[in-house]
């Protein structure tokens, strides 16, 4: 696995330095999450429109592996959307590898439900109680009598640890919770079912209906303010602080650029102030 | 080859079809490369089945060794991501039981039915014609029948699942009734005076049928009731599962029904049975071990599939209660596996790591036991033809 990637990344260089006589430096692995994969693909697409010479592939394996491909020195990005564990940091360090953490946007995890659902507001404590089963009908809500189809993202994702983090305060799922294995599949499914609550990056809104956490509307403007209470960072991890003026240190800075920013509203983030 | 061509000019005044020492020699060591390389082969992918277990094993014992095994197969608690992780996969392992007898209910019944029609009913340009059909359903990549069941099977069992499980019902429970009534009938009828047989045999018939379908009735409505409030479920993916399993009973049960051979067929004839009676009383007999090995081997198909439980299954890793509740999510050993693979790292806590590989044994022993069973069985019907 390793070895063949290795292989293909030197295939990759080979092919990059007979074509512009360049050196390994003009090329930029990322892999990481899912999450952030859509900004690192456009930021790609962009920087490589721009520097025709600079090689960047992204793939999305999840937050986890983009850490764990750090830590092996298989790629030069670790996309995130959380922050690197503890745990992780130090393999990292046993490993040779100082993870240097860039944020790089805000995200914010809508909770969404289908459309014909009346509910229009939820709170934290709410929500805790409907992934912990205590709460099992919509009735209790104030909704209609149903009971409620529980969807979350797999145990793998950083959506999950976010949404774990911020609103589970550590408590278990409950065992009748359903896990999918993408944000577009919460979306799918909760669109296809009426008494289905599910929760999603922002940018996977479209055709569900997001409720309002704690009264306050999942929005670009409340996850930058800070003022929506379950939002996060996006991260970028490179290997040590990227030297100025290389294609790797443009690629991480990005985000701080208008372009840059405007790239990260096209794909439904909120760029950082 | 070679050598002959080389040799020939030489030696034209040499008999014909002898070649010379040098000739002989090289053939020699050609068939040596050739054979060495063959067996190099064949051993390379039993060697590779070895490997499998050991290099699995290997990795499943330290979970073990860590936790023991009295929480992994009697807990039904699995939280291997939390802080004070539990590794009960005993709802697991039910779910993949669950979703595997339901895959055999479906296509069981199904596969039979329909290798029995293709050996013995269709006639041979129709039978040139379905089987053909019948193995495209293997050629289907899983994932394109898992999107099936994410997004058109669960939609529409939400939408109108009580209907349609009430359809099934009758489309299934109506020809039976009807013929269970004409045979009980019939052999009933047989105990009573020869001037009184023709109308009892018909007041049995109604009464039987009419019974049987008020019972199909008040069941159907029952079940037309029902509100499936999640689509991807167990009978969602036992549905998708056995249809995906049913090439493979029928391929193989109909192979077991052509072996039965003609004379057994024309031997019943000839004692005056009818063709159903020949087909229950003779060909089924005859070829029982056969279909029970292509039952066995649909059910490994159906156990170990993976991409169509993980988009179709829900995944919530609970015993469903009653446990024959096919309405309720499930989660299955394949499932667990492909899902939780990303994050389980020697990184991020070892026991979560090794849990899936004791899953991946367990999985494994599970599948040799069925390989194993079903080669006894073949061998020893073969043995029992032979004698």
């Amino acid at each position: 696995m390793n070895k063949s990637k290795k292989m293909l990344a030197g295939l990759a260089v080979m092919a990059v330095a007979a074509a512009t006589n360049a050196g390994e430096a003009n090329k930029i692995v990322v892999d990481g999450s899912t999450t952030v994969g859509p900004i690192a693909k456009a930021f790609a697409e962009y920087y490589m429109d721009k520097h025709p010479d600079v090689n960047i592939t992204v793939s999305e394996s999840g937050s986890g592996n983009g850490a764990k491909s750090l830590i092996n020195a298989a790629c030069d990005v670790a996309t995130m959307s959380r922050p690197m564990k503890n745990s992780e940091i130090k393999a990292a360090r046993d490993a040779g590898v100082l993870p240097i953490e860039h944020i790089i946007a805000m995200d914010g995890i809508a909770v969404v439900v289908h459309p014909s659902n009346p509910l229009a507001n939820i709170t934290i404590e709410q929500l805790r109680d409907i992934y912990t089963g205590k709460i099992r009908n919509w009735k209790a809500l104030g909704g209609p009598d149903q009971p409620i189809v529980v969807i979350s993202r797999d145990t793998n994702s950083g959506t999950y640890e976010t949404f774990e983090t911020l609103v589970m305060n550590r408590e278990k799922l409950g065992e009748k919770v359903e896990y999918v294995g993408s944000n577009g599949a919460v979306r799918q499914r909760v669109m296809s079912t009426p008494a289905a609550i599910g929760y999603v990056g922002l940018a996977f809104t479209d055709g569900v209906k997001a409720l309002t956490v704690n009264g306050v509307e999942a929005s670009a403007q409340t996850v930058a303010n800070n003022k929506y209470p379950i939002s996060r960072p996006l991260y970028m991890y490179t290997n040590g602080r990227p030297k100025q003026g290389t294609p790797l240190c443009d690629f991480v800075n990005l985000s701080a650029t208008p372009e840059g920013r405007k790239i990260i509203e096209e794909k439904g983030f909120v760029p950082k102030h | 080859m070679d050598a002959y061509i080389a040799a020939s000019p030489k030696q034209r005044k040499m008999p014909p079809l002898l070649l010379s020492d040098a000739a002989r020699r090289r053939q020699r060591i050609a068939a040596a490369v050739g054979n060495g390389f063959l067996l190099a082969v064949t051993s390379l992918s039993t060697l590779a089945v070895f490997f499998i277990f050991y290099f699995i094993a290997r990795d499943a014992l330290p979970f073990f060794r860590l936790e023991g095994f009295r929480e992994f197969f009697t807990s039904a608690r699995w939280y291997p991501s939390a802080e004070q992780p539990e590794f009960g996969a005993l709802a697991i392992f039910a779910g993949s039981g669950l979703v595997t007898l339901g895959a055999a209910i479906v296509a069981v019944p199904m596969g039979v039915a329909a290798a029995v029609c293709l050996s013995d009913v269709l006639p041979f340009w129709a039978r040139q014609i379905v089987k053909p059909v019948i193995e495209l359903l293997a050629a289907i990549p899983s994932v394109a029948y898992g999107f099936f069941a994410l997004v058109v099977l669960a939609p529409l069992l939400q939408r109108s699942g009580g209907p349609i499980l009430s359809a099934a019902l009758w489309i299934v429970g109506a020809p039976l009734a009807a013929i269970a009534a004409i045979v009980v009938a019939d052999l009933a009828a047989e105990r009573f005076p020869n001037r009184v047989r023709r109308p009892a045999r018909w007041l049995i018939m109604c009464a039987l049928g009419a019974g049987a379908f008020g019972a199909l009735a008040v069941a159907g409505k029952a079940i037309a009731g029902l509100e499936i409030s999640s689509g991807t479920n167990a009978l969602n993916v036992s549905i998708i599962l056995g249809i995906m399993a049913l090439p493979t009973v029928v391929s193989v049960s109909e192979d077991a029904l052509q072996a039965v051979g003609r004379e057994l067929r024309e031997g019943s004839y000839a004692l005056g049975a009818t063709r159903a009676e020949t087909i229950i009383r003779t060909v089924l007999p005859a070829a029982g071990s056969g279909i029970l090995a292509a039952i066995i081997l649909g059910i490994m198909r159906a156990i170990g599939e993976t991409m169509v439980v993980w988009m179709a299954s829900g995944n919530a890793a609970q015993i469903p209660s009653p446990w024959f509740n096919y309405l309720e999510p499930v989660r299955t050993l394949t499932a667990t596996i492909a899902g939780d693979m990303g994050e389980a790292d020697h990184v991020t806590g070892s026991a979560r790591y090794h849990v899936l590989f004791a899953m991946a044994l367990s999985l494994l022993l599970f599948s040799f036991l069925c390989n194993m069973t079903s080669e006894w069985i073949v061998r020893r019907a073969r043995r029992k033809a032979g004698a």
